[in-house]
C-alpha cells in the first residue's frame, strides 16, 4: 500500500521522469523534500513491485513491431491454467491471461498477445499457439489492432 | 519509422529497465553506453518527441497500489466510431485504448485507484455512449513482460 507522499510521488513522475542531469534533485525540489527521500521512495515502490521497472517505454509500432495480434482461445475451463502456463511460457507471447467469457458472443477464456512486423508473422505465431493447445482448443481468433486510440498508461 | 542509429538502438533494446536511483543517473546510462550525458539526454528528448518513445520513467502496476486494471471492449457502431472514441478516451481511467478488427472493435484498459472505481468507469461509459460494456477482468495472470527489441 501507499501512503499521501508516495502518491504525490506517482502523480509526478508518471508522465515521465525530467531530462535534466539531476532528474530526482529536480524531483526533490518539485515536492520540497529532499533527494535522499526521493531515491528512498522510489527504492522501496520498486522493490515492492509498485514500480515495475524504470527506463524507456516504447512505442512499439515506432520500433517496428507493426502487427499487434490479441490471439484468444476457448479451452476447457479445467485445464486452462496449466495450459495459460504453457502459452505464457513461449518466447514470443508479450501478454497472458485467463479472463472470462462473455456468452455467446465471446466464448475465449485465454488471451495472449502476439506481436510481429507483418500479420503472417503473427499468424505463424498463432499457429503454434494452436499447435500447443491441440485438441483443447475449442474455438480462437486473432484481433489485430488497426489504431492507436490513446496511449497514456495509467494517470491517477 | 524514424531513423534510428546503432546508439538509439541500444538506448531502446537495454534501458527499458533498471534506470538507475541515484545522484546522476544519466550520465551513468551515457557512461555505459560511451557516449556523454548531454548526447544521451538529446536523444532521449529527440526519441520521445518523434513518439518513439512514449514515455521515459517509472512503470507503475496500480494492482500493487490497491487500484484495479480491467480490460473492457465496446461494438461501436462505425458511423459514431470518431465520436465515441472522443468519449471514451476523455476519461482518465482510460489509460490505452485500441481499434481492433471484430465486432467487439473497440479495446480499452481501464486503471483506477480503487477496485470500485472500474464499476463507477463503465457506468459513467455506458452512460455517455450509450453502448454496452464487456468487462474482461483478468482471473490469473501466466506472464506478462512487454520487453520488445527495435526490429532490424
Amino acid at each position: 500500500m501507499i501512503d499521501d507522499l508516495d502518491r504525490a510521488l506517482i502523480v509526478a513522475t508518471q508522465d515521465g521522469l525530467p531530462l535534466v542531469a539531476r532528474p530526482y534533485h529536480a524531483l526533490a525540489g518539485q515536492l520540497g523534500w529532499s533527494a535522499e527521500e526521493v531515491m528512498r521512495r522510489l527504492q522501496k515502490l520498486l522493490d515492492t513491485g509498485i514500480i515495475r521497472r524504470i527506463g524507456a517505454v516504447p512505442n512499439h509500432y515506432a520500433i517496428g513491431w507493426t502487427a499487434n495480434g490479441m490471439t484468444v482461445w476457448d479451452v476447457p475451463d479445467e485445464r486452462v491454467d496449466a495450459l495459460g502456463a504453457q502459452v505464457g511460457g513461449l518466447e514470443f507471447v508479450t501478454h497472458c491471461y485467463r479472463r472470462p467469457r462473455a456468452l455467446p458472443a465471446w466464448p475465449y477464456n485465454l488471451f495472449a498477445m502476439v506481436h510481429g512486423n507483418s500479420r503472417e508473422e503473427v499468424r505463424a505465431k498463432a499457429e503454434v499457439i494452436a499447435h500447443l493447445l491441440g485438441e483443447n482448443c475449442r474455438a480462437n481468433d486473432v484481433l489485430f489492432s488497426t489504431r492507436i486510440l490513446k496511449k497514456s498508461g495509467l494517470r491517477i | 519509422m524514424p531513423e534510428l542509429d546503432a546508439v538509439d538502438r541500444q538506448i531502446i533494446d537495454q534501458w527499458q529497465g533498471g534506470f538507475p536511483i541515484c545522484a546522476s543517473p544519466y550520465a551513468e546510462v551515457a557512461g555505459q553506453l560511451g557516449i556523454v550525458e548531454d548526447d544521451l539526454l538529446q536523444r532521449l528528448e529527440r526519441l520521445l518527441a518523434d513518439k518513439v518513445l512514449t514515455r521515459f520513467g517509472p512503470m507503475y502496476q496500480i494492482e500493487r497500489m490497491g487500484g484495479a486494471f480491467v480490460l473492457a471492449a465496446i461494438a461501436v457502431p462505425e458511423a459514431r466510431y470518431e465520436a465515441v472514441t472522443a468519449q471514451v478516451n476523455a476519461l482518465p481511467q482510460v489509460a490505452h485504448n485500441y481499434r481492433r478488427e471484430h465486432a467487439l472493435n473497440m479495446w480499452f484498459v481501464l486503471a483506477t485507484e480503487t477496485p470500485g472505481g472500474i464499476a463507477e468507469a463503465i457506468a459513467r461509459i455506458e452512460s455517455d455512449t450509450g453502448l454496452p460494456v464487456h468487462a474482461f477482468p483478468k482471473e490469473r495472470e501466466y506472464f506478462v513482460e512487454m520487453k520488445l527489441a527495435v526490429r532490424q
